[in-house]
């Protein structure tokens, strides 16, 4: 079976994956034409690119936490709320009570630790529903940043916690522009992935996993390396690399990591795919269900200062509905409602598309009320692509 | 006496295996009728068919009910024509009153609006007739099982039931809840319902039946009359099969003793007053294989999993040695360690992650075994999945496929590498070869030998007694929570095992 079914069987059987890929690259093309046609504005245009990370690089972040969250089986609906308020405590540290940035990062992180840890005990060790306990967070932390920031908006901050959102990595090779530390960076990104999908396919190979067609894996890794080059390229001859752009590179290669390659992180896909069967393994189940909703506490704050930073002020109606955005990205992005199944890589893509269709169908002066209903139904669309699969 | 319902020559086949084979039974109008049968022998079964659990079409052979053939496409039908069957399990809504119960899916209504007051009163009717003193309103949930039993047959009743069967009724009940349940069928009889009833308390049977029909392997054995019914005769059509399938050779060759259990006592994990597991001690030798016998829901399970992590039930007492030193098994990554493993009944439920791939699957219980620091070694976890899947022969076309797409004894294979992944000295096996077929049965035993030969311990649960006769070197009997014999491999038969339990049942204190 080395040569394989051929590539139509391939595709059938990596169709999702495959299939979210197709699906932003179409998207993107899709508004690239429209924009230019309606309006006559370069949707790819390096500021546009540049904006496109910063205004969705919460949802990434925390959406990294809510796929561990939902790989668990479970959800978390207060990230919102807790954006929001850790956003406000960094207000009341930096802004109010002068604290150096050095110190308010860590300790805003420590803050959704452990307001992830408060509502994971109750979900982990008492057994009480996440959907109820989150719903009850959600409610309680909003409530909390009103008290908090007493109604008002707390800002401005300082250029060293901005840079959080709105600074660039500077071109260690000083040309300026276009900035060569990011072309350079991109390139290297390119070269790595390529690397280890080379790797993969050789791994497959001694496993007797029928690989993927050749031809199929360099159009593919090609695909990518070309979109990644041309968005280095876009950045670097705008204001460089983004700071929220390398953050954000690194979470993913991390959490990714953590999915596939260790010991806890395959734990929690054995517990989202049968919690009895994993217990019955020696697998304490509890406490990594409370890690999980820990973890996503320290990303929901992370993101709630990238939110704070970028409007440089902390605001009552901040991460307002982020929730709901964090939540469809992980389901847009191939995980499995009833836990155990969904990939980083998938999430981020998931993410991505939200992203490029906000940014999209924003640039085309699309109303808020047919944005909603157009995401709304991409949403359905891509589970309904899911079970349909599942079935077939 | 008139003939109320005959079955003749009744089949039936699910994949792999033929449940019933020319079952016949005859009930006449007005009598109490038995069905004895060892667990899987196709008492729940028939009756299955008799009430059209499966549809016309899906069985061979004729049913008459009343004289006219009996064609149910759907239990509905053969409610419509009263024949009525309480499950073991309670098909009770706890959240619900007596009386919404008592008429769900049958309300007393008039286009979709209930009529609650005459509904109250019927269900008081009801309710005095099976002799049952609570308010119609209260929820059946605060009501203990015998209670819930007792409104079963008043939900029956309600439906003008001909021919009512209750499958096991007493299983879950306390003694005197039985006994009444027991008065309430006599006194339904002297009323004119024609019952069945499924059990394998003797004792209970000679008390209530007026004929017993016994059922071995599908099929009918023998009817037996009320003048004729003695335990010796019952025990001997229940098990008096020939030895059906071989065992592997073996030669024990029992060493220094590993796991010892002593004094355990373990309470319901819910109803804390009720002690599940009573004083149980037993012990495993090296390169032994120890069977314990029992029926459905005498506490095999229940021991297991106690042990094993304290997976089951609560407020544990007792002594866990393994090689004479007392072991830490208060949790199922302790008890590993210790040396145990638990291969669960439920392989679906409660071994396997069916999504998942055969490889992580066989890694699970010992992921540190495949990495390095936290970091999985995938090279090295399909490396070991592949040894595995040859030295127990797991019939897949790569260790890639979920084990979801494996036949029953290949997936028992992949739970069972799972767990000798975990290099146990004693293995827990509850009931290793439930639902597969019997090439793969023989497999799993000469595995079982293998494990015993390379000097582990081998526990094995099963209800079936003549793999236990043929497996085991020693087997212990449990019933109603207690360990109640223990026979070595000349003195066990079936006939033997089915009489401890039997002369054991309800007359422990």
């Amino acid at each position: 079976m080395a040569e394989g079914k051929g590539l139509g069987a391939h595709l059938g059987g990596h169709l999702r994956e495959n299939g979210m890929l197709v699906a932003l690259v179409a998207i993107v093309f899709f508004f690239t034409l429209v924009v230019r046609m309606t309006i006559d504005v370069d949707f790819l245009s390096a500021q546009n690119i540049t904006n496109l990370f910063l205004q969705n690089s919460y949802v990434i972040i925390m959406a990294l936490g809510m796929l561990l969250v939902i790989v668990a089986g479970h959800i978390d609906l207060s990230v919102g709320s807790v954006a929001a308020f850790t956003g406000a405590v960094a207000a009341t540290l930096t802004v109010t009570l002068g604290w150096p940035v050095i110190a308010v990062i860590p300790a805003v992180l420590v803050v959704g630790g452990l307001i992830g840890a408060a509502q994971g005990y109750w979900v982990a060790y008492w057994r009480i529903p996440s959907f109820i306990v989150t719903l009850a967070g959600m409610l309680v932390f909003r409530g909390l940043t009103l008290w908090l920031l007493g109604g008002q908006n707390i800002g401005p901050f300082p250029k060293s916690f901005q840079a959080l959102s709105t600074g660039f990595i500077p071109d260690l090779f000083m040309v300026g522009k276009p900035n060569v530390t990011a072309l350079v960076v991109v390139a290297i990104a390119a070269l790595i992935l390529i690397w280890l999908g080379l790797r993969a396919r050789q791994r497959d190979a001694e496993f007797g996993i029928e690989p993927e067609p050749t031809g199929l894996f360099w159009v593919r890794n090609l695909i990518v390396s070309a979109a990644l080059i041309f968005v280095g390229y876009k950045l670097a001859s705008f204001r460089g690399l983004p700071n929220v752009v390398v953050v954000l590179t690194i979470l993913t290669v991390l959490y990714a990591f953590f999915t596939e390659n260790t010991t806890a992180g395959r734990r929690i896909y054995a517990l989202g795919g049968n919690e009895k069967a994993a217990k019955l393994s020696g697998i304490n189940t509890n406490r990594l269900v409370f890690l999980c909703f820990v973890n996503m506490g320290v990303l929901a704050s992370l993101a709630g200062m990238i939110v704070t930073a970028r409007l440089n002020s902390a605001t009552p109606k901040a991460g307002t509905g982020f929730e709901l955005d964090v939540i469809a990205a992980v389901f847009i992005g191939g995980a499995s409602m009833t836990g155990g199944s969904g990939k980083i890589i998938g999430v981020v893509v998931g993410a991505l598309i939200m992203g490029v269709m906000n940014n999209g169908m924003s640039i085309l002066g699309i109303g808020i009320d047919y944005q909603q209903v157009i995401k709304g139904l991409v949403l359905l669309a891509a589970v309904i692509f899911d079970v349909y699969n599942k079935n077939k | 006496m008139t003939v109320l319902l005959e079955m003749q020559g009744i089949g039936k086949s699910f994949p792999g295996v033929r449940a019933l084979d020319q079952v016949n039974l005859t009930v006449e109008a007005g009598e109490i009728h038995a069905i004895c049968g060892e667990n899987g022998a196709g008492k729940s079964t028939l009756m299955k068919v008799l009430s059209g659990v499966y549809p016309v079409g899906s069985y061979d052979g004729e049913i008459r009910f009343d004289g006219a053939v009996l064609e149910n496409r759907s239990i509905r039908d053969s409610e419509a024509k009263g024949i009525i069957i309480i499950h073991q399990e309670l098909a009770l809504v706890p959240l619900l009153s007596i009386a919404e119960n008592v008429f769900i899916g049958n309300e007393i209504a008039r286009k979709g609006v209930i009529n609650w007051p005459a509904a109250f009163k019927k269900t008081e009717e009801l309710l005095r007739k099976v002799g049952l003193n609570e308010a119609p309103g209260t929820l059946v949930g605060k009501l203990g099982v015998g209670k819930q039993q007792l409104i079963e047959i008043a939900k029956a009743l309600a439906k003008d039931v001909r021919l009512l069967i209750l499958d096991e009724p007493t299983a879950a009940l306390q003694e005197n809840d039985s006994q009444k349940l027991l008065d309430l069928m006599l006194e339904l009889k002297a009323q004119g319902v024609t019952q069945i009833i499924i059990s394998h308390k003797l004792n209970e049977i000679s008390r209530v039946a007026d004929r017993i029909t016994v059922i071995r392997d599908g099929s009918t054995v023998s009817t037996i009359d009320r003048t004729e019914i003695s335990e010796d005769r019952i025990i001997r059509d229940m098990v008096g099969r020939d030895m059906a399938h071989r065992y592997p050779d073996r030669v024990p060759n029992p060493g220094e003793v590993l796991l010892e259990v002593e004094g355990w006592n373990v309470w319901h994990p819910e109803q804390k007053d009720r002690q599940i597991i009573h004083n149980a001690g037993f012990h495993v030798r090296k390169g032994e294989i120890v069977g314990i016998a029992g029926l459905m829901g005498t506490g095999r399970t229940e021991l297991a999993m106690s042990l094993f992590g304290r997976s089951y039930g609560r407020g544990h007492q007792g002594q866990v040695k393994m090689r004479g030193a007392v072991a830490d098994v208060s949790t199922v990554e302790k008890a590993i360690a210790a040396g145990i493993s638990y291969v669960t009944e439920d392989r679906k439920a409660l071994g396997l992650i069916l999504e998942e791939p055969i490889l992580t699957n066989i890694s699970l219980a010992n992921l540190a075994g495949i990495a390095l620091r936290g970091v999985l070694d995938k090279r090295r976890e399909a490396r070991v999945a592949e040894d595995y899947r040859k030295a127990l022969a797991i019939r897949t076309p790569g260790v890639q496929q979920k084990v979801l797409n494996l036949s029953g004894g290949n997936q028992q294979k992949v739970v069972l590498s799972k767990w000798l992944f975990t290099d146990p000295q004693v293995l827990i096996l509850d009931e290793p070869t439930r639902g597969i077929d019997v090439g793969a049965k023989y497999e799993i035993y000469t595995i079982m030998n293998d494990l015993a030969a390379q000097g582990r311990g081998v526990v094995m649960i099963s209800s079936e007694m003549p793999e236990l006769l043929g497996m085991c070197d020693r087997i212990y009997v449990m019933n109603e929570g207690r360990i109640v014999g223990e026979l070595s491999r000349d003195e066990a038969t079936q006939e033997r095992i089915m009489a401890m339990i039997l002369k054991t049942t309800g007359r422990a204190a």
